[in-house]
């Protein structure tokens, strides 16, 4: 299966998964909001633009707000985290060449800690800046920091849960 | 002119970061003033489609829910016919004059469109539900919506065959309601929390109010016609500090159940609109 294919097809169940089952469950709070739709961002390959990624970032934040029916918010959350993913990955990389010889980020190609610093970091941010967004509308500060506390808890915890059910096996890409 | 495209293509990514984000955020708060976005309307449609192909699945599970709300509503327009009453003195009769009857088919106030619902959210802070009637059967936004229960919501958006509704349990909506006993009136609003839950402001503390108590919509809404049901009081909230009480009403209608609406379109709302603004003009 080709690459673009995969991702285009990832994205879509993520897409679907996240409006139709984890937005259609009766909230326990309303600080709990699982979100799991943004690790699609995370699971891009190394080699993507920094241009591309955000702009893929964008238009499927997008297609969720329109779901959703407010649109902006979740694009530009995606924006942030497509932005500063880079950086991240440049900083947390295991080895020299990491970036070349894996195809995307995994447990399997940067080690267990440095991915996992990667999707806590990506995540409190994304929540952080989707609570923002919506805290200039309305809520309190109470309101912020209970629910980026509570959203990002319950979506590690999906996070982790994918993980562990969908073991993506990263091919070690030789120079062929 | 050579540092200035040496400036963007070394701060290239950072810029069309700040670009897309510019973008973001002008549709976010665009759309909460205006209600509408780019693309809205072809959008409305594609997610309209998809939400129909789901709720043709989620409808199934829901039928029995949305048949005994029916029937209950069927129920209470029964009590309301006429020949469910008897005149106590024989020596008045009910007189129906045919021509009166007639020339009271012009001023129907409430045009009533029968809609169904094929989306629905109830986890976010503004829960909106797609319905599957749109501009070509009529709709326009800032009609009021009501279901078998009671008040629903208003239209905020529409596209050829599907419309957009704001429902109550939205941070930004607001309706007047008042309480059907005494009709003293008040703002209803929802605090974010309970889906089941909305709050209501501003009622006198020397008004009796009791758990269980209906609270309608009063005639002061535009939009919405006079006596729906929005809810009944759930608990009263003493706040020591005001002469208020704020009550916590059950909304009458489930939201994430609601299976068919009605949309209500005002024939006068234009003119009230345009006589209120006049009158605000003169005042100036």
């Amino acid at each position: 299966m080709s690459d673009f294919l995969k991702h285009s097809m990832r994205a879509l169940l993520f897409l679907l998964v996240q409006v139709f089952v984890l937005h259609k469950i009766p909230p326990l709070h309303q600080f709990v909001v699982p979100y799991i739709y943004f690790l699609f961002i995370i699971w891009l390959p190394f080699n993507t633009g920094r241009t591309w990624l955000m702009i893929i970032a964008f238009i499927y934040g997008l297609a969720l707000d329109y779901f959703l029916m407010w649109p902006g918010i979740h694009a530009a959350a995606c924006v942030m985290i497509a932005y500063l993913r880079p950086f991240l990955v440049n900083l947390l990389i295991r080895q020299e060449g990491a970036e070349q010889s894996y195809g995307a980020p995994s447990i399997n190609s940067m080690g267990w800690a440095p991915y996992s610093v990667l999707v806590v970091v990506l995540t409190l941010v994304h929540h952080t800046y989707l609570v923002f967004l919506e805290w200039l509308s309305f809520g309190s500060f109470w309101y912020f920091l209970g629910k980026v506390g509570a959203s990002t808890g319950v979506s590690l915890l999906l996070i982790l849960v994918t993980e562990m059910l969908f073991y993506r096996k990263e091919k070690f890409r030789t120079n062929m | 002119m050579r540092n200035i495209f040496l400036f963007i293509r070394r701060y290239f990514n950072f810029l069309s970061f700040l670009a897309l984000q510019a973008l973001a955020l002008s549709f976010l708060f665009r759309y909460n003033k205006f209600h509408e976005a780019a693309f809205a309307s072809v959008a409305n449609e594609v997610t309209g489609r998809i939400n129909g192909q789901y709720n043709t699945v989620e409808y199934y599970f829901k039928l029995k829910k949305a048949n005994e709300n029916l029937v209950k509503e069927n129920l209470a327009l029964r009590d309301l016919l006429r020949s469910n009453y008897q005149q106590p003195d024989s020596s008045k009769r009910l007189v129906v004059d045919s021509i009166r009857v007639d020339s009271l088919k012009p001023f129907q106030k409430y045009i009533y469109r029968d809609a169904k619902v094929v989306g629905s959210f109830v986890t976010t802070q503004t829960n909106f539900i797609t319905i599957h009637r749109g501009s070509s059967q009529g709709i326009q936004p800032d009609m009021a919506v009501i279901g078998p229960g009671g008040v629903v919501g208003r239209v905020v958006n529409t596209s050829p065959n599907f419309s957009t509704v704001m429902t109550m349990i939205s941070r930004v909506f607001k309706v007047d309601g008042k309480l059907k006993n005494t009709g003293e009136r008040g703002s209803i609003s929802w605090d974010g929390q309970n889906p089941r839950l909305v709050q209501m402001r501003n009622i006198p503390k020397s008004v009796p109010v009791q758990k269980g108590d209906s609270v309608l919509t009063s005639e002061l809404s535009s939009i919405f016609p006079p006596n729906i049901l929005i809810g009944t009081v759930d608990s009263v909230l003493n706040d020591p500090s005001t002469n208020f009480y704020n009550l916590r009403l059950k909304t009458a209608t489930n939201f994430s159940t609601v299976q068919f609406v009605y949309v209500v379109q005002n024939r006068l709302l234009e003119e009230q609109a345009n006589l209120e603004k006049a009158t605000r003009n003169t005042n100036e």
